[in-house]
Order: structure tokens, then C-alpha cells, then sequence
């Protein structure tokens, strides 16, 4: 007996030779390349309709920005990603009277329980896309993938000039193609569902609250 | 399918009509999501042009699909993803529950997925003794009370508040009853969260599968799909062979069609781009993936130009919320997996017109589904397409699977007589007559065979004294 795999394909080929390439295929329609100043406005409010908390601050104010929040909220802790720029700057000037940062430095089948327990999570973003309110994510071995979705909280910092107009200008631009990794994350918010009678409730498995820090530089 | 399932539609249909909770239910949903979806597409102009494209990229897709299915297992194998071939959901069934036994899972976590429905997934599993939980707060809404998703984008949408607070609180140890929707939601949060914790395979479907680059997408608002594929040591994902896309580049705009026309959402929560199991040194995420590529009468569909047109779907689910006989019936009276639109023409190619045929005419051809369909699949052909092969006895190499089921003497006869009345003008004249002095007594006499049928549930039309061609006569209209 063939594997399925061969009787799959062999069913395919036999089939009716295909229709030729057809004729130009028509284009996506083309979004608006916006200014800087629209591009932030656009993404903040997009974002913002979706529940997400966008913080505008910049380079010299966003600790300040992070740690009145993590103060206000007495969180039991902030998780973080040791040995990363942001991490780096975290750990150079934390305050004792702050929740304790707590480093994601462990393989996730040894830490577990302490993830899970965690009240927020801190991580960077690869940059923001206007057109759909949305961060990119690409979590790597050292700012883990669980950090932006185990956490009640999730904390983002975005560099403002991160922003692309569109998910096609940010593949294009960067060539997403040639170098994907394990995962890619596109985030618009703070989980939601609408399963009960379309009601819209924030906070079902993922993080209650998305707060993003919007960091002009 | 292992089972022959036995679905009687008018009595299904019937029952339908008569629930007036669910109807209820069911007209403001899907108002909501119609309502939602014309304002996020509000420029006609720029929608028609992204469908079109839309519409261009699955085409492209399908015109190579052989050659994308082994450049995707390339890919995925080089990446680390391990991809298996399933004919028969039997076989990929067979395919989850040895990955499970390798790994000695007995608990499984899923994500939404319609084609694990289509696999019947959940009920084999516990068939093999493994516990596998819908986590997706639809889906674990329905399982709990044992049923069937009755829309593929809202699974629980037939039911309300009140429905599965009483549920929850029966079902759920130590939950008491609540009709607020956030608190609903915090118990099943609470529930499942120590799921994601204890999981020991997650299983998945996938949106859009990235030939070039051998990415699995997932589309969702939750979370929990997130969990399922990152969170256990394994992930199994299991996806319909059609969902292969060539490009990454093509990813975008199926993305704005798929959430736009589903919820009238500019993007979901999360857009989850999968592309590799756990690396060398990176800390979470599965150490193994598995794409499982399930047939199931797909190739056969591909092979027919104008049926492979089904195959272009994205799974919006805007055809079933604009569809009159959806938002009449929902889900569950069609009695298969795929309801609505969509589900009258694939089910039937799928499961061969001798079993679901009668799907196909669960249309009243107004052509809602297809004004709405982001990529501009032809569902009103294809459904006439159906109907045509169900009376259609000749064993062509393009004929659906269990095509003629409907021919009939009776039928076969009556269409010829009808025939020969239309062509000889003299048959046609003694019918017009007789009809007309015979049909006043027409109600009058017992209903029987087909008749009975149609006139279970229609008024009969009574029959004018005189046919309009003897009415033009009288009036000196003249016939040409
Ligand atoms: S047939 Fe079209 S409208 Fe219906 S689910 Fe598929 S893509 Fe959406």
C-alpha cells in the first residue's frame, strides 16, 4: 500500500491539467503612508479602542512611567528578561521599595509555578504596526514566549520610530520572510472573548491588561 | 467517517423553526455581526478591491497546490516540525493518539479547530482514554453540556446567559449561579487556567499555513490558542490540506478579509506566527510540533474546476450570518460540522450527496453568502451544481460522491410530461383547461405522496378559472 502522502499527491497530479497563470492579479488596496506624528496618533487610538493602555513618555521618563505603575498596582512581582537591553536597564536603577523583578532565566519546566503565579510581566517589542493597532513580538531564548501571555498584566515598551504603516510594510521592510522565527506574535490588546452573546469582556486566558509604553526617541 | 451518521433535516428543521429561544438567540447575533462587519468594511470600493486580491491569492494558491503542500512539508521539516499526510480523518486520528502514546499523554488542551471536528478528535480521544478539554470559551461552553459547535466562528452562539449560567452551575463543582457575563467568564478563566498549567499536549488548528516559509498562522482573541501551542512540551496542529497560502506576503490581506468578516474586527488580540518548535536554548514553547495535513475528500473536490471554488474558504463565517436560513435554523439542525452556506456545499462533497444532499437545498439562492464571502467563492453555483448532480445517475470522473441519489420514476416522469406540455401547444391547451376546472377541487381531495410533502408547510395556490394565454385571447391581445 502507498503512504497517504503519495496517494494525496498522486490524486493531485492526475487531476485535470490546471488553467494557465491567469492575467495580472489585482493588487490589495494601498494604505495611506502616514507622517510620524499620525502614525502615533493612528496606533494609539486604534490600540486604545481595543482596552490597551498606551503611555506616552520618552527615553528620559519611561522608568518613571513603569515604576509609578508597578507601584500603584502593588504588584507581587515583575517578570523580566535578564541580560537584554531593557532588562540591563531595568536592573541599573530599581528601586528596593518596588515589587521584585524577577528574571525569566530558567527553562519553563523549572519554573512553572513561579510563572504562573506572577502578577506582570515586562517585555520589548520588535515595533508597532498604525494601521491595525498592533505590537510585533518576536520572543526569543532570552525574552521568552509565556512572558507576554501568562501574566495578568503585560507591560510592552515600543520605541515610537518602531512603528510601520502596515503588517506588509513591517514584512517587507524587514524581510520577515528570510528569517522567521520560532514565533512571531501580532498583539492588539488585552485578551478578550465575545463568546456569550457577543458580549465583549477583556482578560478570558491571556493578560486582563495590556499597558504599553510608548517611548518617544 | 467511521459512523454513518443519520441526519433527518425536515424534523431537524422543524424543531428549529419551533425554538423560540433559539431564534431569538440567534436573530441578534447574528444582527450584531452583520452590523459589525459593514462598518468595518465601510468603502465598498476598497473592500471589493481587497476581496478581489483576496480572492487572487487563493486562487494562486489552489492552482499550485500539489507543488505548495511539499515546498510547506519542506519547509516545516527543516524548521523541525514534524508533518504527517491523513487521508481519512481515521488516519490522522490515528496519528494524534500515537504521538499522545509516545509521549504517555493522557491529558490533551485544544484550541479551536473545525477540522479536529471534522476528525471527531475529542470523542476518539476519550474513546482512548485521554482527556481532551476545548479550551476556547465557546467550544468549553458546549462541551461541557455535550454539544456540537453550532457557528464555526461563535461556537455557543445558540445558547444565552441565562443557559450556561445554569449550566456553569450545574456542571462546574462549587460555582454558583451568575448571569453577569464577566463573572462567566472569570470562572471559566479560573477552571481552564490550571488546565493550560497541567497540559501535556496542545493541539491547534491552523488559519493560513506559509508555503514559503513553512509558518503555521493562528488567528484569536483569547489566549488560550496561544497557551495550547506554547505552553505543554507538545503541539500538535491539524489543518485541512487547502490551508496552505504560497507567500508570507500573502498573509496580510487574508488577514484584514478573515477577521474583518468574521467579527468586524480590524485584527484579533493575538496573531500567532509559528514557525519552529523550541530551539537550542530557548527557554519555552513545544519541543516538538506536528502539522497534520488531512485530506478527506479535499483532492477530490481540487480536481473539478468549478467545485474547487470551495476550497478557497477562510472559515469567516460570514456567509451563515447573512444567510435567511441560518439565522432561522443555526448550526445544529443542518446536522454536520460545517453549517450555513458553507457548510451546504462543502458537507456534501465531503460526505457524498446520498448523506447530506438535502444540505444543498437548504437555499433559497438569494445570494446573501455571496455578496459577503471575502474571497468570492460562487456558493450559489455550486449549490445549483449539487442539485444537479443529484439527480445526475452518470458515473462521470468529475461526478460528486453518491450523485443520483434523488432520481426518482415519479420525478423523472413528471419532469418528461411537463416537457412534452411545453412543447406541444395542443397538451399545453388541455392542461391549461383541466387544470382550470379541476383545480378548485384540488384541495378537496387527500393529500398524498410528494404532494403531502410540500403541502405540509405551504398553502396550495389556487388555480384561476382560465390560463393567462385563453385570458389574452378574450382580449384580443394579439399572439405572436
Ligand atoms: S464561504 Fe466565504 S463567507 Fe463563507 S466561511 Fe468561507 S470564506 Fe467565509
Amino acid at each position: 500500500m502507498n503512504s497517504p502522502r503519495d496517494n494525496i499527491l498522486a490524486r493531485l497530479r492526475a487531476a485535470a491539467p490546471q488553467e494557465a497563470t491567469s492575467a495580472r492579479e489585482a493588487d490589495a488596496p494601498p494604505t495611506p503612508e502616514l507622517g510620524r506624528a499620525d502614525k502615533i496618533a493612528r496606533f494609539n487610538r486604534l490600540m486604545e479602542a481595543m482596552h490597551a493602555e498606551v503611555l506616552l513618555t520618552d527615553s528620559q521618563n519611561w522608568r518613571i512611567a513603569l515604576k509609578d505603575l508597578v507601584r500603584k498596582r502593588g504588584l507581587n512581582g515583575l517578570l523580566y528578561a535578564p541580560g537584554t537591553p531593557l532588562g540591563n536597564a531595568l536592573e541599573a536603577d530599581w528601586d528596593s521599595d518596588l515589587p521584585p523583578l524577577v528574571g525569566y532565566s530558567q527553562e519553563v519546566e523549572q519554573c512553572k509555578e513561579r510563572l504562573f503565579a506572577i502578577d506582570a510581566g515586562i517585555t520589548s517589542t520588535k515595533g508597532g504596526i498604525a494601521d491595525l493597532g498592533a505590537l510585533i513580538l518576536w520572543p526569543n531564548a532570552s525574552e521568552p514566549r509565556l512572558m507576554s501571555l501568562v501574566p495578568a498584566i503585560h507591560i510592552a515598551v515600543l520605541e515610537a520610530s518602531r512603528i510601520h504603516d502596515s503588517l506588509a510594510e513591517a514584512m517587507r521592510q524587514e524581510r520577515w520572510a528570510e528569517q522567521m522565527p520560532t514565533n512571531a506574535l501580532l498583539i492588539s490588546g488585552p485578551s478578550k472573548t465575545a463568546d456569550i452573546e457577543l458580549v465583549l469582556t477583556f482578560g478570558v486566558h491571556g493578560p486582563k491588561e495590556l499597558i504599553v509604553l510608548l517611548v518617544e526617541d | 467517517m467511521a459512523e454513518t451518521v443519520v441526519v433527518d433535516f425536515p424534523k431537524n428543521f422543524t424543531r428549529a423553526l419551533n425554538d423560540g429561544q433559539l431564534r431569538r438567540n440567534l436573530r441578534a447575533a447574528m444582527d450584531t455581526l452583520g452590523m459589525r462587519r459593514r462598518t468595518l468594511f465601510s468603502d465598498p470600493v476598497a473592500f471589493e478591491q481587497l476581496r478581489a486580491r483576496g480572492d487572487a491569492i487563493r486562487q494562486r494558491a489552489l492552482r499550485q497546490l500539489p507543488e505548495l503542500l511539499e515546498r510547506l512539508e519542506t519547509k516545516c521539516t527543516a524548521n523541525g516540525i514534524q508533518v504527517h499526510w491523513a487521508e481519512t480523518p481515521a488516519q490522522a486520528n490515528g496519528i494524534c493518539l500515537e504521538i499522545l502514546r509516545r509521549h504517555k499523554a493522557t491529558r490533551v488542551i485544544k484550541g479551536k479547530s473545525m477540522v479536529s471536528e471534522e476528525m471527531h478528535l475529542n470523542h476518539f480521544l476519550e474513546e482512548h482514554g485521554v482527556e481532551a478539554l476545548e479550551t476556547d470559551l465557546g467550544e468549553y461552553i458546549i462541551q461541557l453540556d455535550h454539544e456540537t459547535p453550532s457557528h464555526i466562528i461563535v461556537p455557543a452562539i445558540h445558547k444565552n446567559r441565562d443557559q450556561i449560567a445554569r449550566l456553569f452551575h450545574e456542571k462546574i463543582p462549587d460555582t454558583p449561579y451568575t448571569e453577569v457575563v464577566e463573572e462567566l467568564n472569570a470562572i471559566a478563566r479560573k477552571v481552564l487556567r490550571e488546565k493550560f498549567f497541567a497540559g501535556e499536549v496542545g493541539v491547534s488548528g491552523v488559519n493560513f499555513a506559509v508555503a514559503e516559509t513553512g509558518t503555521l498562522c493562528l488567528v484569536e482573541n483569547e489566549g488560550n490558542g496561544r497557551m495550547c501551542t506554547t505552553a505543554p512540551p507538545v503541539h500538535i496542529a491539524v489543518m485541512g490540506l487547502e490551508k496552505v497560502v504560497e507567500r508570507l506576503e500573502d498573509v496580510p490581506p487574508l488577514l484584514r478579509l478573515l477577521t474583518g468578516s468574521a467579527t468586524g474586527q480590524l485584527i484579533t488580540t493575538y496573531f500567532n506566527m509559528i514557525t519552529s518548535p523550541r530551539k537550542q536554548g530557548e527557554k519555552d514553547g513545544p519541543k516538538e510540533v506536528h502539522l497534520i495535513l488531512l485530506d478527506n475528500g479535499r483532492s477530490k473536490i481540487w480536481a473539478d474546476p468549478e467545485l474547487r471554488q470551495t476550497l478557497k474558504c477562510i472559515r469567516c463565517g460570514a456567509c451563515m450570518n447573512h444567510c435567511p436560513v441560518y439565522t432561522r435554523l443555526g448550526g445544529h439542525a443542518y446536522g454536520y460540522v460545517y453549517p450555513g452556506p458553507i457548510g451546504s456545499i462543502l458537507t456534501p462533497q465531503l460526505e457524498g450527496l446520498d448523506h447530506a444532499g438535502a444540505m444543498a437545498t437548504a437555499s433559497s439562492f438569494c445570494g446573501a453568502c455571496e455578496e459577503v464571502c471575502p474571497v468570492k467563492i460562487p456558493i450559489v453555483d455550486i449549490l445549483r451544481r449539487l442539485r444537479v448532480e443529484s439527480y445526475n445517475k452518470q458515473d462521470a470522473s468529475n461526478a460528486v460522491k453518491g450523485h443520483g441519489y434523488k432520481t426518482n420514476a415519479t420525478e423523472s416522469l413528471t419532469w418528461k410530461a411537463w416537457a412534452l406540455s411545453n412543447a406541444v401547444p395542443w397538451i399545453n391547451a388541455v392542461n391549461a383547461k383541466l387544470l382550470g376546472l379541476l383545480g378548485p377541487l384540488l384541495p378537496r381531495l387527500p393529500a398524498w405522496g410528494i404532494v403531502k410533502g410540500w403541502r405540509q408547510s405551504r398553502a396550495l395556490p389556487r388555480f384561476a378559472g382560465k390560463s393567462l394565454h385563453a385570458l389574452a385571447k378574450e382580449s384580443r391581445i394579439r399572439d405572436e
